[in-house]
Formats: C-alpha cells, structure tokens, sequence
C-alpha cells in the first residue's frame, strides 16, 4: 500500500471532479478526520488516517482491502471509478439523473437509460457530463455519463439514450468478483 | 362370549386376505338372498343386508348360546380380570364397552369404512358404564326390547366394523408370537381410544425382530429400497417401548437391542451416518431426538437483518412490503431482525439489497454479535468473517467508528467480504487474508474479539445436508483442534486491560459437544480468561458434564439453540472476559501490554508470542505492568 503519485492523484481527483466538482476538498477533510486514498494492487482505496495505521501493520501479501474502494487504474493507467464509491459521491454530486421505477430494473441489469424511462434531470447538464443516477425514492443507482444535454433530452425521440452506463449497483451481484 | 360357536372354526372378517376366501355354499349364497322382511326397521344399506345374511346363518346356533351368556353375564364380572375375558379368548378378545342406546341409531348410514371409528370410538370413550357387554351390546339389565342381535343389526355395524378388524389382525398376530406384552399392549390400547387409527400396525405391539431378520433386511436392502413407510412405524413402536421399557418390553431383550435398532431405522429414514446418529443420541434424549432430526430435514425461514447504517427497520418493512413481500419483525430479542414469509420478489435482488439497506443473515447470527456487544471507538477483530454478515452487524453497532479488523484465511470467500462490507457502506473495516493462527503476531491488542470457529456444519443441516453423512470422528476431531489453536489465538489478540473490552465470543454452528464445550473447557485451562453471561436470555444453557467428561460449572453461562426449539440454526456462543494478559505458562514470558495511552497506534512489532526474558525486565518498571504482576499470581478463579 502506498500513496498515489503526483500523476495519478490528478487522474483521480480529474474523475472525482466530473461527478462531484469541486467538492473533492469535502471528501478529504471530514469532521471526524481526515482521509486520504492509496494505492494497493492497482486500486484506490479512501480511508481514514486512523484505519491507516491498522492497515499499515498488515502484511502486504495478507492485506485484501484497506478501507473503501473507489475505482482501479487500468493497465494503460486510466482512472475506471467503480460502484463502491457510489456512497461518498452521491450526497455532493452535482448534477443528478432520476429514473423511472419501469426503467430501474433496466439500468441495473448495465443497460443504458433510454429517454422513456428519464424522470427528471438537473437543469443546465452539459453533454458528456458525468451524472449520478438515482430512483425516484432518492436512493442511489449508479453512476453514468448524460449522453445529451438537458435541452436536447427535452427534444430527443423516446428510445434515444439520455445516459450511459458506467457503474450501478446491480453490480454488487452481477460481478461479485471483481470488485476486488 | 358367544360370536363363536364352534371354536375350532374361526371365520375370518374385515378386508383382509383371510376374510376373502370363500366359506362354502350356503355362507356365500346367504350374501344374495333377500332380508327377511322386519317392520319398522331402516333400510339397511348392502353391507348391513350381507351382515344380517351372516347373522341369519349364525342365527341358528346364536340365541341358543346368547341366552346363557346373559344369565351368565352376572356370574361372570366377579370372574373377570380387568383386561380380558376369563375364558381361553382374553389373549385377543377385549370387552367392548357398554353399549349405547338410541343416539348411535345415525351410524347405521354409514357405509364407508373409514368413517366407523368414530363409533368404535365413542365405544371406547363411554367408559361410564363398564358392565360386561356380547359383542352385540347385550348388556345383562336386557332393557331392551329388541333381541340384541337385532340391535346389533341397527347400531353395531360401524362398531362391528372396527371390532372385527381388530379380531382378524389379532388372529394373524397370534400365530406369530407369544408374549405376554402384546395383551397387556392391547388392554392399554384399549383406553387410548383417541389414538386408535384404521393403521393396523398401531394395535400390533412392538416386536423386536431377530438378528436373522435384520440381516435378511440387510440383503434386501442392497437390491431393493428400503420400505420408508414400515422404518418409520417401526421407529414409533420401538420409541414407545423404549419410553416405558418395564412394562412394554419383550422378555430376553435387552435395552441395547431396542436402541441398536432405533439407530439403524433412523439412520435408513433420515440418511444419517451411523457414527453421527450416534453421536445425536448421546446428546438428546430421544423424543427430542426425533424432533431435531425432523427440523433438519425442513430449511429455516429467511431472515434479513436491517441496516441501520443506511435505513431503519420501519422504512425497510414498509419498503418491503410495497414490493410484495410478507414479512414480520424477527422478535423481541432483536431491534433490526425481520423474517421473510413469503415474497414476490428475489429477496436478494431487490433495489432495497443493491443499496444495502439490508442483509440476508440467518438468525442465529445475529446473537454472537450481540453478545459481543461491540461499543464505539474499539479495535476489533474478526478471525473468521465470511462471507461478513457478523462483520458488517458490528460496524453498525459501532456506527462506523473505531477499527474492525476482518480477517479470513480463504481468499476466494473473501471476495463475499469485501463486497458485502461495500454495499453496507462499512468505512471502519479492514480485510485481510491471514490464517487466524498468524494472531496476534500478526497484529494484537484487540479490544474485542469475535471468533466464529469453522466447524462441522452439524447445526445447518438443513441448509447442507450432505453433513448428514460425510462427517466422521477424525473431521470433528481435526475441527476441534483447530479451533482450539484458533481460541487460543484469539486470546492472545485482545488486550485484557482495555478499559471497555476484553472480550472473546467464541462461536460455532454445531452442536457436538467436542467442538463447544470441550474447546471452551480447554480455553479456560490455558488462559486466564473466565466465562461471563453471553447476555443472551433465551436458548439452552451449555453442558457441564457430558457422558464421561467434566467441564467447568462456568460453562452454565454459554448457549444453546437448536433448529427444533428455536426455530433458528444450531448455534453455540461462549464469551470470555480475558482478565490478565499473562499467559500462565511456565516457560512462556508474559505478554508486553499495549500502553494504555495511545489505543489508536498498532502495537509495537516487538511483542512476541515467545517474548524472551530481556523484554520482560525492560517493561518492569511500567506502573501499569505492576498491577498485572499481581493478577498474573492469581490463577483461574474458580466461579460456580
């Protein structure tokens, strides 16, 4: 474990900061502590200093996961955000996508949202904007990317796709073993 | 006394094969000829047209031989025993109890057998009157006007039926056996009238069969299947000879026999192993023991545990239920417990699991946590977590503050931990892939502990019942000696002058003896640890003795549940209050004990498991090792 370089600390706070802006500040200094990310096997992981120094003391062979996972860096060092970090970044995310409950089931299988099955959007979302996407009870989907603009969602026919999918939660069960 | 006339000539009656067989002309041809023409009869149904046939044939010899039994009808009480007829017949003849009137006139309609118990039964029921009574009913007061063979032909039919049943299995059975038990079983059979069914083999007395009858089964059994049916009726009969040995026993046979049996039938019926059927029976007495074989072979019901972390139990119930799910609160022992009836959804599939608001967790699982009693702001380990329901539970309890070491030594079940432990947004935990041995080398000075042993399954039967049959003496035995190094690892990890811990809850899904209060009995002999009340107000105490072995009277404290009695997975809790970091061991050097100044900080690495002398003397002069010095003099106190 150990902690993100200059260059990947920027790939991902560029990535955090699609979704949550300039909120990133929020999620390192947290009223009950600070918290930082590092780096093991390939993975971020955000964890508070505390956890830090029991994890520190695990040997690295033996250590699976120290604190919570944000996303992983593929082989040709992009920063891929996965679903586990749904929890930090939905209360500060910026711009929101609500689905339908008909299209809830949809999204959670990995498929794309369709502009039939779009309840509301954020005013003002820019196309290839990253979104966060909830049901229409508030609770937290998934993530996404907004294929179209708010404006041009208004005006697009039904079956267009509004979001792409990038991460949601049915994952936690569809792809079990690769969270870690 | 007087259905017979000619002794030597038994007629057969009832449905079975013997009663088939033609009698001669004139019996076979009385079936077809009209009845005598009676006035202010009822119109008798087929069966009561071929019944007076039979009596009109037997009619002949009948009133003569009637009228003497109603004169001797009040010779004969004083003569009587209280079970049996005093002449040569009592072995299979029993009185019929004395006869009603009018009411019984409805039965008469009945043309079905399966409804003449009920007149058999108020038969035996109506014990006012125990006045020696023909099979007719005839009593000796002769009030009367009928001949009592006409009023057999009106009322007695349902009770003939069931009567005579019971005559023709008794003439089979005679032929067979001989024992005195039999009529003594069937004059108490008698009085339980409820009990009686239409099943022959009820009335039949439990008859041990020969060892030569066994090994033809034996040989039988490996060309055919077993009859399930006939084990199974033999299992009751054998367990209620066994229930009142002295007085249903057969004479020669002895109680080893009796259960050698029981042992082999049950482990045909319930696909046991003998070796585990043998051990069930030393733990249970036997009606329970049927009770828990019978729970096994039925899964649990679905419990979820709320997570509190995310939601409340209210929000989830009400969330459940408008996607159509049938659910209740687990009970009052658990505030976020909820049982799952029915469901029209995949319970583990709904938007609500996805986003971690709950968790499926048996509900014996629940309790080793509570017991624990995790507070906030401790460092706790978790030696075996998979797949990290107790794990996710504890940092809920602590609500995401402190420490919570997650240690299992399978890499693949592992997996299940981190993702379970990421849906529920656990923040506080940290997973590792140690073997719970590497403790506390690894890392110590925990101030709790949680030690859900591996073990053999014996508890979750019903979840895997391949156990039934794959465990044997060197699995439990190789099961109990890992989780004896593993208790003592555990042990070892925490630290036993933490202001708000010290504890150890050793748990197990099994119930045998040898991996519960045996590892515990063990624990307590090397460590200086004492047992505390798991907080637990339900389930069955632990045992302090077992067959030949001694436990400790602590062990009172420990639990016990069990899928027939609660409802839930066989489980076994133990918790530990470590009250000395000493190790009381000759050899072995105390442990250094973490500075109660920085509970945040790793321990140092130097502490050893060995620890050598010098480091010994270097932390002497420690105030805080000088109250230890004087515990680690006291040994085990011994706590009734």
């Amino acid at each position: 474990m150990r902690p993100l370089t200059e260059t990947e600390t920027r790939a991902v706070f560029e990535k955090l900061g699609k979704y949550i802006g300039e909120n990133i500040q929020l999620l390192v200094d947290r009223p009950d502590g600070t918290y930082c990310f590092r780096l093991h096997r390939d993975r971020v992981y955000y964890l508070s200093e505390k956890l830090l120094k029991l994890a520190a003391s695990v040997p690295r062979e033996s250590l699976v996961a120290p604190g919570t996972c944000f996303g992983k860096f593929t082989k040709s060092q992009k920063f891929r955000l996965s679903v586990t970090a749904l929890d930090f970044l939905a209360p500060y995310a910026k711009y929101k996508v609500w689905v339908k409950p008909g299209s809830e089931q949809s999204f959670l299988y990995g498929n794309h949202v369709l502009k039939s099955g779009l309840g509301r959007i954020t005013e003002s979302t820019a196309q290839y904007q990253g979104v966060v996407v909830y049901s229409m009870a508030d609770v937290p989907l998934g993530f996404g990317v907004a294929a179209k603009s708010t404006q041009e969602c208004r005006k697009v026919d039904p079956l267009a796709i509004v979001v792409f999918h990038q991460a949601d939660v049915g994952e936690y069960v569809r792809n079990e073993d690769t969270l870690t | 006394m007087g259905r017979k006339l000619d002794p030597t000539r038994k007629e057969k009656r009832g449905p079975g094969r013997k009663a088939r067989k033609q009698r001669g002309a004139e019996v076979e041809l009385a079936r077809f000829l009209p009845p005598e023409p009676e006035t202010g009869r009822k119109k008798l149904s087929s069966h009561g047209r071929k019944r007076a046939a039979k009596r009109r044939l037997g009619a002949g010899g009948g009133p003569a031989g009637r009228r003497p039994l109603g004169g001797a009808g009040e010779r004969e009480p004083p003569g009587r025993t209280a079970h049996g007829f005093s002449d040569g017949n009592s072995k299979w003849l029993a009185p019929a109890k004395a006869k009603k009137t009018q009411p019984k006139g409805n039965h008469v309609e009945l043309s079905s057998d399966g409804e003449v118990e009920e007149g058999s039964w108020e038969m035996e029921e109506d014990g006012s009157s125990e006045e020696m009574v023909d099979d007719y009913g005839a009593s000796s007061s002769e009030e009367e006007e009928l001949l009592p063979i006409e009023k057999a032909a009106l009322k007695q039919k349902p009770d003939r039926e069931g009567l005579s049943e019971d005559d023709s299995e008794e003439e089979e059975e005679e032929e067979e056996e001989a024992e005195e038990a039999s009529k003594q079983k069937m004059g108490q059979k008698e009085e339980e009238g409820p009990d009686l069914q239409l099943n022959l083999d009820i009335d039949e007395p439990f008859k041990l069969p020969t060892s030569e009858e066994i090994e033809k089964e034996d040989i039988l059994f490996i060309s055919e299947p077993p009859d399930l049916h006939a084990i199974h009726q033999r299992i009751q009969g054998n367990m209620e000879v066994l229930q009142d040995f002295g007085v249903k026993r057969e004479e020669g046979r002895s109680r080893q026999e009796y259960l050698e049996l029981l042992r082999r039938d049950m482990a045909a019926y319930y696909s046991y192993s003998d070796f585990l059927l043998t051990k069930l029976m030393d733990i249970f007495p036997l009606p329970e023991l049927v009770n828990f074989l019978e729970a096994n072979e039925v899964p649990r019901p679905v419990t979820i545990r709320t997570n509190t972390l995310k939601t409340r139990r209210r929000d989830l119930a009400q969330a459940l239920i408008n996607r159509g799910v049938n659910l209740d609160p687990l009970g009052k022992w658990s505030k976020t417990g909820l049982v799952i009836y029915d469901s029209t959804v995949p319970i583990g599939a709904t938007p609500e699991y996805l986003a971690g608001h709950y968790m499926l967790q048996g509900a014996s699982s629940l309790l080793p946590v509570m017991a624990l009693a995790p507070q906030e702001n401790e460092r706790i380990l978790d030696m075996c977590c998979a797949p990290g329901g107790k794990t996710s539970y504890i940092a809920q309890l602590m609500k995401n503050t402190g420490m919570i070491l997650a240690n299992d030594s399978s890499a693949e079940r592992l997996r299940s931990v981190v993702g379970n432990l990421h849906r529920l947004g656990v923040t506080n935990a940290v997973v590792s892939n140690c073997d719970g041995r590497q403790f506390p080398k690894v890392l110590g000075g925990f101030d709790r502990v949680l030690l859900d042993a591996p073990c053999s399954g014996t508890g979750v039967i019903s979840k895997d019942p391949a156990v039934k049959t794959n465990k044997d003496e060197t699995d439990i035995l190789r099961c109990a000696h890992l989780q004896k190094e593993l208790i003592l690892s555990a042990i070892d990890s925490v630290n036993a002058a933490s202001e708000t811990g010290g504890y150890i809850v050793y748990c197990t899904c099994s119930i045998m003896v040898e991996e519960n209060e045996w590892v515990v009995d063990y624990a307590l002999k090397k460590r200086n640890v004492r047992l505390v009340a798991t907080g637990l107000d339900f389930g069955k105490e632990g045992f302090t003795r077992f067959k030949d072995r001694r436990f400790h009277p602590s062990l009172k404290s420990t639990r016990r549940f069990y899928p027939h009695t609660h409802n839930m997975d066989g489980f076994f809790i133990a918790k530990f209050k470590k009250f000395s970091n000493a190790i009381p061991q000759a050899q072995k050097a105390a442990l250094s004990p973490v500075p109660d100044t920085t509970i945040i900080e790793p321990p140092p690495k130097k502490k050893k498991l060995e620890g050598s002398k010098a480091d010994k003397e270097q932390k002497l002069p420690q105030p805080a090792l000088k109250k230890k010095r004087s515990l680690q003099a006291q040994r085990r106190p011994l706590r009734a």
